[in-house]
């Protein structure tokens, strides 16, 4: 064999190998993508069953004026969050203020008995549970991206094409209980 | 291994089961059909018929299974944990969000069907319903959908058809053989007769096994995955422990779909014939819960 043709050999190969591992980051990036609008679905989601939660609150218990601006605020916040990381804590500040707003209400027994507000209730805890759920999806593909991005021989075209680690999606998994809205 | 990496792996398993039974299947036939001097037709036959069976119960085991576990659609508000918990480990699983039925049988069970995460359907009796808390149904929610996005629902329902025509078409052919149609040709060649009666006694117990190793591993695959899924494996732990010491079976279940099911749904001295009670088409409860309590 002549030097040209195995010149032509390693050449196809490296490119061959470049762009296998170049799509299969980028078959990781769209999924964690995916992952990430899932959250976003579960969060905007929460986010309108509060308005309709407050006014049922307001209705039986209207001096609870601090609660109220907790949770309208903590609201916002989630809605103007940009980044993954501001996401996380708007998302952790709305669970604590719900968290603190279900604890007044312990107190209302007529609002406890209303069957608009317990179905309210209801919906919010399976939207916390599906909050976390998405979270810990989107946080399993970070993790076998963030795995592949870091590791040799992909690091190398990695950061040739600029993919980097992702962030994930605030707390710890632990906490994914413990947001629970307590009945 | 992430789930992507898994359902290729468990794809690339279901092709070779498929490669492996059309083999099986045409050389029984072919070895049948060589006592009668004509292999290569035989063997022909015998593929037609495993492609077909396979073709048929790829679009439509599902439904048959949900008929004759006589299972109905659950409605959101009335199952809400159940429909509720389905729709959150989805999420969870990257997988869309299944069928979701109920059977009224007092027993606790569940089961998962269909050919792939998009077509698929979660199965709980009103039984397991009463019986569990949120956690614990979440577990076994979760081994379920497991069981849907690793592709094993497709794996169980193909070999379940095939090992069922396998074992129908060796009772066809040594009926036949019985009555008359070989003796003719027995006399031409011995050696063929004697490998065509291992074969036929062989085949279908072979056939079997492969089913329930399959089964067998592909539950503690689904128990393990499942609680990486829920994050609880103490929940799944805790339904098998409850579901475990109820002492009736379900009623609707048959021998063709036994190995769907979540446990076992024959109990002792209820076993449907002697091949259920011989070879198990799930692994003891008792040895799911140590290795789900180790976790």
């Amino acid at each position: 064999m002549n030097p040209t043709v195995i010149t032509i050999g390693i050449a196809l190969a490296i490119g061959l190998f470049l762009a296998g591992t170049y799509n299969s980051l980028i078959v990781l990036k769209t999924r964690i993508e995916e992952a990430l609008s899932g959250i976003d679905v579960q969060l905007k989601r929460r986010a309108d069953l509060i308005p309709n939660l407050l006014e049922t609150v307001k209705g039986y218990a209207k001096h609870e004026k601090q609660v109220f601006t907790d949770v309208t605020k903590a609201r916002t916040a989630m809605m103007n969050a940009h980044t993954v990381g501001e996401k996380a804590e708007a998302e952790n500040m709305l669970s604590g203020a719900l968290k603190s707003l279900f604890a007044v209400a312990e107190a209302y027994p007529e609002l406890k008995a209303n069957t608009s507000f317990q179905d309210l209730q209801r919906q919010l805890e399976d939207t916390e549970d599906k909050v976390a759920y998405s979270r810990q999806f989107y946080n399993s593909n970070v993790l076998s991206f963030n795995a592949k991005v870091q590791m040799f021989p992909t690091n190398l075209i990695a950061s040739m094409f600029g993919f980097k680690s992702f962030e994930f999606f605030g707390a710890n998994e632990e906490d994914k209980k413990s947001v629970k809205v307590a009945f | 291994m992430n789930v992507y990496q898994q359902i290729a792996q468990n794809r690339l398993k279901t092709y070779l089961i498929f490669i492996v039974f059309f083999f099986l299947f045409t050389g029984f036939f072919a070895i049948v059909g060589a006592s009668y001097d004509n292999p290569i037709g035989y063997a022909g036959m015998g593929f037609i018929i495993a492609v077909v069976t396979s073709v048929w119960s790829y679009y439509n085991s599902d439904k048959v299974v949900l008929t004759t576990t006589r299972a109905r659609p659950a409605q959101k508000e009335e199952f809400f944990d159940l429909y509720t918990v389905t729709e959150n480990l989805s999420i969870a699983a990257g997988i869309p969000v299944p069928k979701v039925y109920v059977i009224d049988d007092p027993s606790p069970n569940a089961f998962a069907t269909g050919r792939d995460p998009k077509h698929a359907v979660v199965c709980a009796t009103t039984g397991l319903l009463q019986i569990l808390d949120r956690a614990e149904l979440e577990g076994v929610i979760a081994h379920e959908l497991s069981h849907i996005r690793n592709y094993d629902i497709l794996v169980s329902t193909i070999t379940a058809v095939l090992v069922g025509t396998i074992a129908l078409a060796a009772d066809w052919i040594m009926r036949s053989m019985w009555w008359g149609g070989g003796s003719r040709d027995r006399n031409k060649s011995p050696i063929l007769f004697i490998i065509m009666i291992i074969a036929l006694i062989l085949t279908p117990i072979v056939a079997t096994i492969i089913q329930l190793a399959v089964s067998r591993q592909r539950e503690y695959l689904a128990d393990a995955s499942g609680a990486l899924l829920s994050r609880h494996p103490d929940g799944l732990a805790n339904a098998l422990e409850k579901i475990n010491a109820y002492p009736r079976g379900v009623a609707t279940a048959s021998n063709s779909t036994a190995h769907l099911f979540f446990v076992n749904p024959f109990r002792k001295g209820q076993m449907a014939n002697w091949m259920t009670s011989l070879f198990s088409t799930h692994p003891p409860a008792a040895k799911r819960i140590e290795i789900l309590r180790k976790m």
